[in-house]
């Protein structure tokens, strides 16, 4: 059993089978990848984790609890962080703001009317969220209005917000779409000091070969709605079928 | 002060300022002069002035925080100036028990109709209160005239129980709206030369509740609440990925600027004890939007001004007649003059929503941050103005 347990997960979209069959097992304190060519149903399976879909049949188990059904503040607040495809983050607020919201969230739960208590006044919170951005190197930019930041920065920012609430699982969808190359290596040098840093838990679902090769401990590749196999990225690389339904494919 | 930065107790303290001195400052020009028509320091529009700020500042905390864009605020408004009514008609003429039934009844009002109308965004959550809110200016017309009077609206009679109070003063009049004995229409007037002041207790305590309304929107702004309400707007989908609700969030800033609409009601009623229909038609909804947008939504003054200009073209620009055009263009040659009068007066009199309309449209264009942002534009320009003379001026002083 792992943190995240996925057991016969199905999905259909009308007569488009998105999903069927799908088990995968995401244990504790690893980095665990999902591959797989356009169109194999890797959002889907995603959008299922993190209730915005609620898969047809099967079911998803995140530490001992059922996510189905449930919306996405309450997976959230279960240990769950998302990052997105393109970077969400409150681009009317500053960099600061964005770390707070965050730390209100872990702390008062999805809802707390605290309409007449002051930001400055939340000494432990602002230390949180400093020594966050810290540990991003974003902290000279914290008075930022944060739309007007880099690509790359909002990202870094995403990032920080999510590592912030220390989720248990920390779930990325392709964090590298898009990027130049640079940007992509950073982001990964990124990922990876997270990595050693702290005890977390990653799921990332990604396309870039070079980015899972270089973070992930298990990958899961997906084909057509059903992962193919699950290993060791070492025995991927030179696993016949993966070769046959990915790498073929694409090269 | 008062768990405010320095920065906004500065701007807390200058509002204060301007609405005790209000009585001077809105009335510059001396009795009987040409320009005394210009003079808004008298109690009717003093008080609409305050009264009206404090529907915008409310209106703001939905508006300007979070994005949602009601347009059926006014039914508050009504809504708290039927419950005040109500309370002097059957308890007694004391303003403070009215005010707090207006506030909670508006406040119950707003969460229903929040309820129902947050479950959609956009321009569905504003036809929404729309529609919600021309219901219930129907109903209030015609209906329910037993509880609103209907056409004529809901007044005060001698025949009213009034238990706390007197059904009829002793000289067999309805008596006045009051404040623990003190009248709100009372007023007293000074004279200096050829100046006239008037200070009316009814201003003055609308005045204080603006303040302490005012005090409580920068409490609410600088919260993490309000932070969580402007989350709302920015960009939902994080937020609730954030782990946040934000049903809960917009609901309550429904509520909160409901409330404020009720105690603007209410205070109406108590300047004047009469509540009619109209106050809940859709064009007082507009009304409130226009304020806001014109004064600078999101900001803490910007509602103020807006509600402020609004009121003040209202009562004053609408009140220039052609004869008065043709006194001041007098001076002019008879054709020019006539000329002259022609192209302006569309824009006067009963044509002041021309007007308004105009300079609606070029703050919407121009100054996307409302009259607050051409204040700030204004002072960025000044500033620099000075930056540059600086290094000419002061080379013994390092620049910045």
């Amino acid at each position: 059993m792992g943190i995240l347990d996925v057991k016969d997960v199905g999905k259909r979209f009308g007569g488009l089978k998105a999903l069927s069959d799908v088990n995968l097992s995401v244990q504790e304190n690893t980095c665990h990848a999902i591959i797989g060519p356009n169109g194999a149903g890797k959002s889907t399976l995603l959008n299922c984790l993190v209730g915005k879909l609620i898969p047809d049949t099967g079911s998803v188990m995140f530490d001992g609890q059922s996510v189905l059904g449930r919306s996405p503040h309450e997976i959230n607040q279960m240990g769950i962080s998302r990052v997105f495809q393109t970077p969400e983050i409150f681009g009317d607020l500053t960099v600061m703001e964005n770390m707070m919201i965050p730390c209100f969230a872990k702390r008062d739960g999805a809802f707390r009317m605290h309409a007449y208590e002051s930001i400055a006044a939340e000494r432990d919170l602002i230390e949180m969220a400093e020594a966050m951005l810290d540990d991003v190197n974003m902290l000279d930019k914290r008075n930022m209005h944060s739309a007007s930041m880099s690509r790359g920065d909002k990202r870094r920012l995403e990032m920080a917000m999510c590592l912030v609430q220390n989720p248990k699982l920390l779930l990325l969808d392709e964090p590298t779409a898009g990027m130049a190359r640079a940007d992509t290596n950073n982001t990964i040098d990124l990922l990876k000091e997270i990595k050693d840093k702290r005890d977390i838990t990653i799921a990332i679902i990604e396309h870039d070969m070079h980015v899972v090769f270089s973070l992930a401990d298990r990958i899961t590749v997906l084909a057509q709605g059903t992962p193919l196999v699950e290993d060791t990225p070492e025995n991927i690389k030179g696993h016949p079928k993966v070769q046959e339904a990915y790498l073929g494919e694409s090269h | 002060m008062l768990g405010l930065d320095k920065k906004d107790t500065t701007l807390l303290l200058i509002v204060a300022v301007l609405t005790m001195c209000a009585p001077f400052l809105l009335n510059p020009f001396p009795e009987g002069s040409g320009m005394a028509q210009f003079n808004a320091g008298y109690p009717d529009l003093m008080q609409r002035f305050v009264i009206f700020g404090i529907f915008a500042i409310g209106f703001n905390i939905l508006f300007g925080l979070t994005g949602y864009l009601s347009f059926g605020h006014a039914a508050f408004l009504g809504v708290g100036s039927y419950a005040a009514v109500w309370m002097f008609k059957l308890l007694s003429m004391n303003v403070l028990p009215a005010i707090v039934l207006a506030v909670i009844m508006s406040g119950l009002f707003a969460m229903l109709i929040g309820f129902i109308s947050l479950r959609r965004s956009g321009i569905y959550f504003s036809i929404l209160t729309l529609a919600f809110a021309q219901m219930m200016f129907a109903l209030a017309y015609s209906v329910l005239t037993p509880i609103t009077g209907g056409e004529t609206g809901l007044q005060l009679a001698l025949s009213d129980p009034r238990i706390l109070g007197a059904s009829a003063t002793a000289e067999g009049n309805i008596p006045v709206p009051a404040l623990f004995g003190l009248e709100m229409r009372s007023s007293t007037v000074w004279e200096v030369g050829a100046w006239k002041f008037t200070f009316n207790t009814g201003y003055y305590f609308c005045a204080v509740i603006m303040l302490v309304s005012f005090f409580l929107a920068i409490r609410i702004f600088r919260s993490p609440f309000g932070m969580m309400l402007r989350a709302i707007k920015s960009n939902q989908q994080r937020l609730r990925y954030t782990g946040l609700n934000p049903k809960p969030y917009t609901l309550a800033a429904f509520v909160i600027s409901g409330m404020y609409a009720g105690l603007a009601g209410a205070l109406m009623a108590s300047m004047d004890p009469l509540a009619g229909a109209e106050r809940m038609f859709w064009t007082a909804s507009g009304e409130v939007v226009l304020m806001t947008i014109l004064g600078g939504a999101g900001t803490l003054i910007g509602p103020v001004l807006g509600a402020g200009v609004i009121k003040y073209m209202e009562n004053i620009v609408s009140k220039i007649n052609s004869d008065i055009l043709h006194g001041w263009f007098a001076f002019l040659p008879d054709g020019l003059e006539d000329f002259v009068v022609a192209i302006i007066y569309p824009f006067i009199g009963k044509g002041w929503h021309l007007t308004l309309g105009l300079m609606f449209m070029l703050v919407v264009i121009f100054l996307p941050g409302g009259l607050v942002e051409g204040g700030q534009r204004i002072a960025r320009a000044f500033r620099r103005g000075k930056k540059n003379e600086a290094p000419k001026a002061a080379s013994t002083e390092p620049a910045e």
